[in-house]
């Protein structure tokens, strides 16, 4: 256990190994992608109440998902990056930061447009809405801090510190269908029960989950091995590296 | 095709097309960004970083 850490920590073997990582992330995510979009655009059935905007679910949902998962993610990294001390935990925290922020947009953005048709209204101060919101600024936060922050160390573990506590909004996002009368429908998927909709409705969806969450870890991989040479820039071995990126 | 007759069909969406072209658009552009955004800022980098690295050398 301590060893398969101390491999993950040294941001040397990180960079060594994810070159081929994001490569083989990225083609499953484009594969998946291009089949979801193609079969969720064209091919699922029209939805009975919602016309042809419950299309807009097949990129909605998926974004939705990653955007708090990587929260999730960027938290845990937070907590390790304390606990530990681990400066490889800080550099993907902050690399995974502005894919995050994106994906909450995106959510926020195809939500907007999906709701005009259903709800009549481009924005509604719901609760779900609001707090996907809320998870948006988190992210601008983090972002933020590393900007404003000279000091490398003083902002890794404020970064840290933000995203913990900002936690608290997780279960609020999920749970705000339930507890608040909210405009927002429940969740499609519940893990327990059979989808309440037919097979080419929602396995395109799940194509769409898999690849978009293959999309954000291979950025993900890419936006820290870019980190490891800003930061390890004194290191020999990322000299070496940016001579050979060069081709002197 | 599919779940619709012709390709105008497939367009218009049944008067939803532009809701669900304007979401799958700004979808599109926003996984664009992800994917440029971090070539363009490591190229820049790289470039002044060797360029640092020469004037050390000499």
């Amino acid at each position: 256990m301590w060893k398969w850490i101390q491999k993950w920590g040294s941001p040397k073997w990180f960079y060594q190994m994810s070159w081929n990582w994001s490569l083989t992330l990225g083609v499953i995510s484009a594969l998946l992608m291009t089949v979801g979009i193609i079969w969720g655009l064209g091919f699922a059935p029209q939805d009975y109440q919602q016309g042809n905007s419950f299309r807009i679910i097949y990129i909605h949902v998926p974004s939705a998902i990653v955007a708090e998962a990587c929260y999730m993610m960027m938290a845990s990294l937070g907590a390790i990056s304390i606990i530990w001390k681990l400066k490889m935990a800080s550099m993907v925290l902050k690399s995974i930061a502005p894919i995050g922020a994106i994906f909450s947009l995106i959510a926020l953005i195809t939500g907007a447009v999906w709701g005009k048709p259903t709800w009549g209204a481009w924005w509604v101060w719901d609760a779900r809405i609001t707090s996907m919101l809320i998870l948006m600024f988190l992210y601008l936060g983090v972002i933020a801090l590393y900007h404003v922050m000279e000091n490398e160390q003083s902002a890794d573990k404020s970064a840290a510190v933000l995203t913990i506590i900002g936690v608290v909004n997780i279960p609020i996002i999920k749970y705000s269908v339930n507890w608040w009368n909210t405009l927002h429908q429940p969740a499609t998927f519940k893990l327990t029960e059979k989808p309440a909709m037919p097979a080419e409705m929602w396995i395109p969806l799940v194509l769409m989950i898999f690849g978009v969450y293959a999309f954000f870890l291979a950025q993900m991989f890419i936006r820290s091995r870019s980190e490891i040479l800003i930061r390890e820039r004194k290191a020999s071995w990322v000299k070496e590296e940016i001579s050979r990126m060069t081709g002197a | 095709m599919g779940a619709f007759e012709t390709f105008g069909d497939f367009i218009a969406m049944d008067g939803h097309g532009l809701y669900v072209w304007l979401a799958y658009g700004s979808f599109a552009l926003c996984m664009a960004w992800l994917i440029v955004q971090p070539r363009l800022a490591l190229k820049r980098y790289v470039k002044e970083q060797s360029m640092k690295m020469k004037r050390e050398q000499s």
